[in-house]
């Protein structure tokens, strides 16, 4: 390290350097310095990001640079460390809550430490100080366990009843019963795209006939908002969960984004320094939004490698994005098709208009995690298993999937090393 | 492909593509045990008849990998026809196999952790060496990929599940 370079990182704006925003795809995978990694012999092939994505240099430089050289603890200190820590704390804040075009972030982003946690705040918090036995929260058949579990203790505790929107052949919510589904619902919580068919729910529309029968509506946005423009008021939701490592950000850092009277009226979620205006022996005073839920020294540094990246979100576009997504996942279907024909079947919608780039696998009876290792030794990272889908898998007939998923960082030849891949696991489970 | 030829032998693939035992018992008598593995979905559902402290026969169904169906299989015809405690000194000694772990402790965190010790479950008697397992060392090479360590070993826990149950009954059923 040469002294400008120290010089550099003692310079009090840690704020990464802008990504760069030009549109080529082709330069992007340059930007990840773990796909320039080799495994047994070859590139890595990373079709994991509907699990966890990777992260771009610039993310890594901006939490590298906020440890090298502004650390502090947030909301406590008058020091110019602990100021400069505050400002790219609640800036992630703002950066964030633009992307999905909230119209409040200041107040109404929630930074928790995943999607999970924020699913489980709307049900420690607003559902259980709102609902009661007889009361239902209609699901959907496509959710990833994170939004299941947290209503199946709440059913346990409260008494509440759970109901399903099912699927249809073509891996679509069916939508014909909705109005008849909705009778006593007083919560609809829906995946905005499965993170194992791909399917793009179609949300908005649940929305608008929730709110018709007066129930409110939470949005899981885990595999959505990394991929897809979003805009909350568009999607109609009250709620929205979605993690800062599923869009190229850090690990420990998630998001509950919900509307300001909501989150106003609801009790806090867990308890200590940070959330509280005052303590008593006998009591305390929660703090106002957005910090009554967040107990606790928060995720800084997360948060700043989170701005970092939505930064370099925008600076590509998320229509770019997509656009880009949609032209590869065509490809990847077509690739397939024409290679194995009825060997390889995908769980998922036909076409790209109302799916995403998550590709379920079945090929032949080669058992996914038998596929999922010959694929490893190719350099191709898919995952294999039930997604933390299970109701789902019971559903399709399925123990397991083997899911390949792009992002922006994947291209056409790495769809032609996963093709290859798959061959050779024919070859050797002939 | 370099690596996969000590996963995927050929035993394996063969016990894979022909398991060996493959089906149910009718239960009772036989003891009916499921095992999951949480990691990939796969189950496993072991039969196991014992008379007069031999297993006289073994049954499994279920849905699996290549490594978790052909351990099943491979498992079943080692275990048949062997007595119980032979059944036991088998498993603790393919679980040693399956962790470099566990092998270099021996079978003590077993012995102590299991309530129902019988009596031979000391160190002596425990044989430790894979060369003793014959066509189930075909298995080895699954330490080599740590994740699937547990689809091998599936059907083994079932099966010690199985016989504990066996045992308790037993037990039971005299006191």
């Amino acid at each position: 390290m040469t002294n400008s370079d120290v010089e550099q990182r003692r310079a009090p704006t840690v704020r990464a350097e802008p990504c760069p925003t030009d549109v080529d795809f082709s330069k992007v995978k340059d930007d990840f310095p773990v796909l320039s990694r080799t495994v047994h012999g070859h590139r890595i092939v990373y079709l994991d990001s509907a699990s966890s994505a990777q992260r771009p240099q610039c993310v890594l430089d901006a939490m590298d640079a906020y440890y090298q050289t502004t650390h502090a603890n947030v909301h406590r200190g008058v020091y110019t460390l602990a100021e400069e820590a505050d400002r790219l704390y609640e800036g992630a804040r703002i950066a964030v809550g633009r992307l999905i075009g909230a119209p409040d972030p200041e107040h109404e982003v929630i930074f928790t430490k995943n999607a999970t946690e924020s699913i489980n705040l709307v049900a420690a918090t607003w559902a259980r100080s709102h609902l009661g036995p007889g009361d239902v929260v209609l699901l959907t058949d496509m959710e990833h366990h994170a939004n299941i579990v947290p209503w199946l203790m709440l059913a346990e505790e409260r008494g509440i009843e759970l109901r399903w929107i099912g699927i249809d052949e073509e891996y679509r919510l069916d939508l014909t019963e909705l109005d008849q589904l909705l009778d006593r619902v007083k919560l609809v919580a829906c995946t905005t795209m499965s993170n194992v068919l791909g399917t793009i729910t179609p949300f908005a529309r649940i929305a608008e006939a929730a709110h018709g029968a007066g129930a409110m509506v939470l949005a899981d946005g885990a595999q959505s908002v990394p991929h897809i423009p979003t805009d909350v008021g568009e999607l109609g939701c009250d709620f929205l969960a979605f993690s800062a490592h599923k869009m190229l950000g850090p690990t420990g850092i998630g998001v509950l984004w919900g509307r300001r009277e909501l989150l106003e009226a609801m009790p806090p979620f867990l308890g200590g320094g940070g959330m509280i205006r005052d303590v008593r022996h006998d009591g305390f005073t929660a703090n106002v939004l957005p910090w009554k839920f967040e107990a606790g020294t928060p995720p800084i540094a997360e948060a700043v490698g989170f701005g970092a990246a939505v930064s370099y979100l925008e600076s590509l576009g998320l229509d770019a994005i997509r656009a880009h997504e949609v032209e590869l996942t065509a490809y990847a279907q077509a690739v397939l098709a024409e290679r194995f024909g009825d060997d390889l079947k995908i769980f998922g919608p036909p076409g790209t208009a109302q799916r995403g780039g998550v590709l379920s696998l079945a090929y032949r009876d080669v058992h996914p995690h038998d596929l999922a290792q010959v694929l490893d030794q190719a350099g191709v990272c898919v995952r294999a298993g039930h997604h933390c889908a299970k109701p789902l898998m019971r559903r399709l007939g399925v123990n397991a999937t083997a899911r390949a998923s792009l992002y922006l960082y994947n291209d056409e030849s790495d769809v032609d090393v996963l093709a290859d891949a798959i061959a050779e696991a024919g070859t050797l489970f002939a | 492909m370099t690596g996969l030829e000590d996963l995927y032998r050929e035993i394996i693939l063969d016990h894979y593509r022909s398991p060996r035992n493959r089906g149910e018992l009718p239960a009772p008598p036989a003891r009916r045990v499921e095992g999951f593995n949480p990691l990939c979905g796969d189950e496993v559902v072991v039969y196991v008849q014992v008379q007069d402290g031999t297993v006289t026969d073994i049954r499994f169904a279920g849905q699996g990998c290549s490594i978790s169906q052909s351990s099943a299989s491979l498992m079943s015809a080692a275990v048949k026809g062997k007595t119980v405690d032979e059944t036991r000194n088998l498993i603790r000694t393919f679980k040693a196999m399956m962790s470099v772990h566990e092998a270099r402790l021996g079978d003590g965190p077993e012995a102590t952790g299991s309530p129902n010790g019988s009596a031979d479950d000391g160190a002596d008697a425990v044989e430790t060496d894979p060369e003793s397992l014959g066509e189930l060392a075909a298995l080895q090479g699954v330490v080599k990929f740590p994740v699937r360590i547990k689809c091998a070993t599936l059907s083994w826990n079932t099966l010690a599940q199985g016989l504990d149950e066996a045992e308790e009954s037993t037990t039971t059923s005299e006191a």
